[in-house]
């Protein structure tokens, strides 16, 4: 039994597994004490429950728990990460790198940074949307402090090569970090063998509840960072404020459940996808965003040229997926991961990302294809850019009215 | 997007998609917009000897309410002279449609179109 809409939105948000769910009730109920009460059992048992959450994030990741700090998400994480660390060490140089193709969390704290006096480059990608090494190398000033890039990109989930990149900020002492909101549960991380300073988290991206992050701070080398939230001085003084016990707890469950279903998952969701794409491909004129085997096995992001985005999510509407187009957006802007994969903005109009999750089943894939085949189909019946190149005019070298 | 019930119907049942064979007998063609921009219209009047409309065809790219605009303006346009279609203003459409504030440009787009069909016309008949 289909149910509809059919959720293809994984990398908006995931559900909460219901064995997440059924770990954090007694934390909000039963076992309600302050994580920080120090003189009482209620206190005593929420703290030792966090600390097992800090184990399993940590497990995860392959870091050291003293390495985790609490947040309120990843967007909280990378504003800790990066205006933390500039600030701290601003003494030694005021520059920051970063790519075009980062979420807006990490693009405006570096932007509110420039406002600070701080100086910063924004990568272009190459048209797969993964950097290029030496391009970064060449960025690189005598007064570069900090690097950001992340992990998995949102839209299109290609994996940047961050090994790579933590070996050559390692070697020339810059601090880099990196968001891995989309990563957890989805690429193997290591840190242990990662030269990474700073990692972001988020639990809703990996079926655990809205909310609640965490920052990976390494021990060694020691990473110090300025704190934007003071207060009571909780987590070591970098992040004030009562710890949130159910949602940390459900955070720690999530990360383990990742931990140890990975694997088995990603190979289901993997085949699910090739089919997904294997399916769509078949359609004329439709172009895969990103790099297809550097990509997390859950994401598919393609354009369908000649029919316009919005228009094809109203057509699609029993699935639930995401688009580039700028109709979908306050802005009215295409969206710019695409553009800086040098996508035109007619093809970014064009696009839709279909991310795949833990609950997707293959009947909703079948679907889903047979629906695409039946209202591009439609949409280009009512295309007149469709008609043109069907009647073998190149649209290049129409003179457009732009309005 | 929220969109009303009429954006909806015209979305759903496009009235009159289609296109007259351009060289045909009192066919004018008006197109406007650009790919980049997300959305491009074209529309078709067929004007009989009399100077009526007897006929109105359109294929649009861009999103609901630019399909819905340009569906609306082919029923509209029909049964009237090219400078009663004229007559016909962006906030009517806007209007009928209940278009949202960030959708205005649709609207405006079809009136475009409307123009660009009648001067290709009258380019053709009266040049």
């Amino acid at each position: 039994m289909l149910k509809f809409p059919i959720y293809l939105d994984y990398s908006a948000t995931t559900p909460v597994d219901p064995r997440v769910a059924a770990k954090m009730i007694p934390w909000l109920t039963e076992h309600f004490g302050n994580p920080a009460s120090r003189s009482h059992a209620y206190g005593w048992e929420a703290e030792k429950a966090v600390e097992e959450a800090r184990e399993q994030v940590a497990a995860l990741v392959n870091a050291d728990p003293k390495e985790i700090i609490w947040t309120s998400g990843a967007t909280e994480s990378n504003n800790l990460a990066i205006k933390g660390a500039a600030q701290f060490y601003k003494g030694k140089g005021k520059h920051i790198i970063t790519l075009k193709t980062e979420h807006k969390a990490v693009l405006d704290t570096v932007r509110e940074l420039e406002r600070q006096g701080f100086e910063a480059t924004y990568l272009d990608v190459q048209e797969n949307g993964l950097v290029d090494l030496q391009v970064l190398k060449a960025a690189i000033r005598p007064d570069t402090i900090v690097i950001s890039v992340m992990y998995v990109n949102n839209e299109v989930g290609v994996i940047q090569p961050i090994a790579e990149i933590g070996e050559l900020c390692r070697e020339k002492g810059i601090v880099f970090h990196v968001d891995a909101a989309q990563a957890t549960g989805k690429v193997e991380i290591d840190l242990a063998t990662l030269k990474v300073d700073l990692m972001s988290f988020s639990a809703h991206k990996t079926y655990g509840p809205k909310g609640i992050g965490a920052l990976y701070v390494r021990r060694k080398p020691r990473v110090r960072l300025e704190a934007q939230m003071h207060g009571g001085g909780h987590e070591r003084g970098l992040r004030s404020g009562t710890l949130a016990t159910h949602q940390i707890i459900g955070m720690g469950e999530a990360f383990r459940i990742a931990r140890e279903e990975m694997a088995a998952e990603n190979g289901r969701i993997r085949a699910l996808r090739d089919k997904l794409l294997k399916g769509l491909q078949d359609i004329e004129a439709t172009y895969v965003n990103g790099d297809v085997e550097q990509r997390v096995p859950h994401n598919l992001n393609i354009s369908f040229a000649y029919v316009e985005g919005e228009s094809l999510i109203m057509a699609i509407k029993d699935v639930a997926v995401s688009s580039g187009s700028a109709c979908t957006s306050a802005s009215l802007e295409p969206s710019y991961v695409l553009r800086a994969l040098g996508r035109n903005d007619e093809l970014a109009h064009s696009s839709i990302r279909f991310t795949i999750g833990r609950f997707t089943t293959e009947e909703e894939i079948d679907y889903t294809i047979a629906l695409l085949h039946r209202k591009i189909g439609k949409l280009r019946e009512l295309s007149p850019l469709w008609e043109m190149v069907q009647e073998g005019v190149d649209l290049d070298t129409v003179q457009w009215a732009a309005h | 997007m929220a969109y009303s019930e009429k954006v909806l119907d015209h979305y759903e049942n496009p009235r009159n998609v289609g296109s007259f064979a351009k060289e045909e007998e009192g066919v004018a063609t008006g197109m406007v917009g650009a790919p980049a921009c997300g959305d491009v219209m074209k529309l078709q009047i067929k004007v009989g000897k009399d100077g009526v409309i007897e006929d109105a065809k359109f294929k649009t790219y861009g999103c609901g309410s630019a399909i819905a605009s340009s569906s609306l303006v082919t029923e509209w346009v029909k049964g009237k002279t090219i400078d009663q279609a004229l007559e016909i203003k962006n906030t009517q459409i806007a209007e009928e449609l209940a278009l949202p504030p960030v959708k205005i440009h649709c609207s405006i787009l079809a009136e475009d179109a409307i123009k660009a069909a009648v001067a290709d016309y009258k380019k053709k008949h009266e040049g």
